[in-house]
């Protein structure tokens, strides 16, 4: 067990720490849902780390834990029923599942921040959505209104909102979807924050304003060297913005490695497979290759690898024998068995 | 062909491999809600009660015996004589049946009158949910037992004897005619969220009828609201017939309720306490586990609750 | 060239605007599809693009004429839909269906799967004879890959994939000749998305069905559809065949579109031209005169405000609303 640390003295230790070290690493998280059901397993072992100024994307499809990570790294995780049942996230060395309640505020905004998928529910409609943003500067920073008011007008303008002035004054409703996605990355941006993880930002937007709200991201990332988690199940998307790739199925990381080789020569089948089973743009094809079935039950994984009933090349052994994670070099990594014949014959 | 029917979706759970309606899913839960055993137990008794009284008790419950007038509970009557001599025990046990048959009687009414016209308003909308909807607010404006003192005392002048049938269906309507919006506005806002649903769509271009588009679609899946408002109204109306057979425009002897009960009481609270605090009791009893009883349905029936 | 199956002109449907307390009047009209006309032959794809509020869901409503049209007219066979009532209309239904977006509330909870798949018989009786129907249904089920064993479970004991192949095996189940897709496949998971397109190109296939194919996605659309027309505020900007669009679209607004779609391979990162659009999509209420894309548009000059670019044969040879349409050298990379 960690010592809780006090808010205090964690200030000058963040500067020191901040070269060669992650900005947040996660490891090993466990996390369970206890359902009137059952309990299911949702997150089983799952590490991950990103550095500061890095795009990292957390691939995976509904029900892979992609998000539940990410809330309990932000510590919104409802519970009931979420529970942690094991693991750390630690932000810039520090176990943020130990902290103390008073700490985990005081992280949550000014150091790791947050911007979720839906606009619309994510700001309260009775407030304008200045108010909203001055907020976080009059009780966190104190900021008299006037002065909150004036941040607020720049932080608009830094998302490239048009007229700010009026804009500030104006309820979420009166903004369309775009702009709202805007004023959520100003409200995350407010305070400054190292680490930014983004919820599936452009899932609810349409293409053209998804190209306007990524290269938005990519430039603030870039100007404030924001470590970057990009939570996604757009191939196309990743492949524009992420630097670092890891892929999740039913609770696991199966697969991470930079995004140029994993996409070039994919070391785990499930990451072969959702590559060839999406329809491209640039290629006109008759019949995708499907991955047979369905996701797994969380409330019964299945035994040994838990893509196996879904796998092509599963044998014997997929089905008792839990892959071990397989490090194949240059920060790549994949969870099955036969990860170096996939990467060699690739 | 791909198929892709080899597990269950995820989050459906081992033993439920088999058909499981919501409404079997919401069984399930009630079962195992103590609030809702409770409940059980309490309106099983009653409802025994009010069908089979002989199984209770054999005194005729309007045999006077002016001798044990208002003598307190003891040996031979557990809950002692009223102000004629009569057997409370006796009463009470038959007076079940007058005060649950109004209760389930004004509730039958008011949910079925509400929800034909909340789910007409919901679904036709325009004129027709206008005209329903301002109907249901002036009927709902009227003050509830303001309204139903005027009409019985209006149908029933004070010397005037009506018949036991008369007088039940008079004080039956007159809590229906009175509360029937809520029960409208409940539907009717539940049929405005089902028809928006894209299995109404669906069934309009199969070229579903009308009849069947409300009954087959919007009914079953706008009603729940009302079922749980049904089971908690039913208790409130069982404590307005009480309320009115006490001020004397309800019930009146001969017919024994609850509500004559504690209306023949009232003089006497002060000498012979038992008299009125035994059928209010039973009354507080019957509400409560009506009230519970819409808890736990609700709860079983909401659907963030799982 | 055969009849086409469905042959739509001019097709309008505005949604008043109403405002006031006690006595409402209308304040103004919500163009959601303003003059939409387009053929679909008998056996093929028409996919039809295009971003929120551009009018593709409202066309599919009015297509089922589950709206009426404000204006316009649709022949299907060689009949005027929007003019067809009582039995005629209820046997359109028999030959026109529809697949929904959302397959979580596109099924009655309360129906059992048998139940949801059988209403089609139930409502058309004349199609399967009583004592056939539950054969018919397990056939059905079958046919969309799932197991007929399924009957007597409920929506919610599937996954979102597998409701979708039940929506779509009540879509099939009067032999319909016309499916209207709409945004079938949005909803669901990556690797689901792949196993509903492939059934949807089997059956197309196997039962000789025509698809009105609507979606935003333009990866989908190309994979699936024979021809597309791309819609922007309630009108079409360009129609033509995959490869026209895909390979030589000559509307701006469809070279922004394809542009701006991530294609997943990082090594094209950087090296493809994303064209990007300022500003957002104005109001169906109030669409900017003349040409609608104009706001938003580089190449726009005075003639775009003054006068409305007809649909017509233009540069590449297919059909573009654009004054100054031509081929971009280059739109996709790679």
């Amino acid at each position: 067990m960690t010592d809780i640390q006090q808010g205090g003295d964690t200030a000058t230790t963040m500067t020191e720490d901040a070269q060669g070290q992650p900005a947040l690493e996660v490891s090993d998280l466990h996390v369970e849902f206890r359902t009137r059901d059952g309990v299911a397993t949702v997150l089983n072992g799952v590490s991950y780390h990103v550095d500061p100024g890095e795009t990292l994307a957390v691939l995976g499809e509904s029900g892979s834990g992609k998000s539940v990570t990410a809330q309990t790294v932000m510590g919104i995780l409802d519970s009931p029923p979420g529970f942690v049942t094991g693991g750390e996230v630690r932000y810039q060395g520090e176990n943020l599942l130990t902290a103390t309640e008073s700490r985990r505020v005081a992280v949550r905004g000014e150091e790791v921040a947050m911007i979720f998928q839906d606009s619309l529910s994510a700001l309260n409609p009775v407030f304008t959505v200045g108010f909203q943003i001055e907020e976080q500067f009059r009780i966190r920073r104190g900021m008299s209104r006037k002065d909150a008011r004036k941040r607020a007008v720049e932080l608009l303008d830094l998302v490239k909102i048009p007229n700010p002035q009026s804009r500030v004054t104006q309820y979420p409703h009166e903004f369309s979807g775009g702009m709202r996605q805007r004023a959520m990355i100003a409200m995350s941006l407010a305070l400054d924050p190292e680490v930014l993880i983004a919820d599936e930002p452009t899932t609810a937007l349409d293409v053209t304003v998804q190209a306007q709200i990524m290269d938005l991201l990519g430039e603030l990332q870039r100007e404030r060297n924001m470590a970057l988690i990009l939570i996604t199940h757009d191939l196309g998307v990743v492949a524009d913005v992420a630097d670092r790739i890891a892929v999740m199925y039913a609770g696991r990381i199966v697969e991470s490695g930079d995004v140029y080789s994993l996409y070039r020569n994919p070391a785990h089948p499930y990451t072969l497979a959702l590559l060839e089973s999406i329809p491209r743009l640039d290629v006109r094809g008759q019949e995708l290759n499907t991955i047979k079935g369905l996701p797994p039950n969380l409330m019964r994984i299945p035994e040994g690898c838990p893509f196996n009933p879904r796998c092509t090349r599963a044998e014997d052994r997929c089905r008792t024998e839990m892959p071990e994670l397989h490090q194949l070099g240059e920060g790549r990594a994949s969870r099955c068995h036969f990860a170096s014949e996939l990467i060699n014959n690739g | 062909m791909t198929s892709g029917d080899a597990t269950l979706a995820p989050g459906v759970p081992d033993r439920a491999e088999k058909s499981r309606s919501l409404g079997a899913d919401a069984w399930r839960e009630l079962r195992t809600n103590p609030l809702f055993v409770i409940s059980c137990v309490i309106i099983l008794i009653i409802v025994v009660m009010m069908a089979f009284p002989g199984l209770f008790t054999s005194v005729d419950p309007n045999l006077g015996d002016l001798s044990k007038a208002r003598q307190s509970p003891g040996g031979d009557a557990w809950f002692g004589y009223d102000t004629q001599g009569r057997d409370i025990f006796s009463r009470v046990i038959y007076g079940a049946r007058a005060s649950m048959l109004v209760g389930i009687g004004a509730t039958v009414v008011q949910v079925v009158v509400g929800v034909l016209l909340g789910v007409l308003g919901g679904f036709f909308g325009r004129w027709v949910d206008v005209i329903i909807s301002r109907i249901g607010d002036i009927f709902f404006g009227l003050p509830f037992m303001l309204g139903a003192i005027v009409v019985l005392t209006t149908l029933n002048p004070p010397q005037s004897s009506p018949g036991q049938v008369a007088i039940i269906l008079q004080v039956v309507l007159s809590i229906a005619v009175l509360s029937w919006p809520i029960s409208m506005r409940l539907m009717r806002s539940a049929t405005l969220t089902a028809k928006q649903q894209d299995y109404v769509k669906a069934a309009r271009s199969l070229g579903a009828s009308t009849p069947r588009i409300i009954f087959r679609h919007l009914l079953p899946n706008s009603i729940a609201p009302v079922m749980v408002y049904a089971t908690i109204a039913l208790g409130a109306n069982i404590g307005a017939e009480a309320t009115l057979s006490y001020l004397g425009v309800g019930l009146r002897p001969p017919v024994v309720s609850w509500g004559v009960m504690v209306s023949d009481a009232a003089t006497y609270f002060e000498t012979s306490p038992h008299m009125l605090l035994i059928p209010a009791g039973f009354v507080t009893f019957t509400v409560l586990g009506f009230v519970m009883l819409g808890d736990a349905v609700r709860d079983a029936m909401d659907p963030k609750s799982r | 060239m055969a009849e086409p199956i469905l042959q739509v002109t001019d097709l309008v449907k505005h949604f008043p605007v109403r405002q006031g307390v006690l006595f409402k009047h209308i304040v103004g009209q919500v163009k959601a599809v303003d003059g939409v006309s387009f053929e679909l032959n008998e056996g093929e794809t028409l996919g039809v693009v295009g971003e929120s509020g551009c009018g593709k869901s409202t066309l599919a409503q009015v297509l089922m004429r589950l709206e009426e049209p404000t204006s316009g007219s649709a022949v299907f066979q060689g009949k005027d839909m929007f003019s067809l009532r009582g039995k005629d209309f209820k046997a359109l239904r028999r030959d026109m269906q529809i697949i929904l977006q959302d397959p979580y509330t596109s099924l009655n909870p309360r129906m059992t799967v048998g139940d949801i798949v059988g209403e089609p018989f139930e409502i058309h009786p004349e199609v399967a004879p009583k004592g056939s129907r539950e054969q018919k249904v397990r056939e059905l089920l079958d046919v969309v890959g799932l197991s007929p064993e399924h009957l007597n479970r409920y929506p919610h004991q599937f996954s979102g994939g597998q409701r979708q192949r039940i929506g779509i095996a009540r879509a099939l189940a009067l032999r319909p000749k016309v499916i209207i897709c709409d945004e079938p496949v949005s909803a669901l998971d990556v690797s689901i998305q792949a196993q509903v397109m492939n059934l949807l190109g089997d059956l197309q296939k196997e039962f000789g069905l025509s698809y009105v194919f609507i979606a935003h996605d333009l990866s989908v659309v190309r994979h699936l559809c024979d021809r597309v027309a791309v819609m922007y505020l309630g009108k079409i900007a360009e129609i033509g065949t995959e490869d026209q669009i895909y390979e030589h679209p000559t509307h701006p607004y469809t070279q922004a579109l394809l542009s701006a779609v991530p294609v997943p391979d990082p090594t094209l990162r950087g090296h493809r031209e994303v064209i990007r659009l300022t500003g957002d999509v104005p109001s169906p209420m109030d669409p900017p005169s003349g040409c609608r894309f104009r706001t938003r548009c580089w190449k726009a000059q005075d003639i775009c405000a003054q006068e409305t670019p007809a649909l017509e044969v233009r540069a590449g040879g297919h059909l573009s609303a654009c004054h100054f349409a031509e081929e971009k050298p280059e739109v996709i990379a790679g």
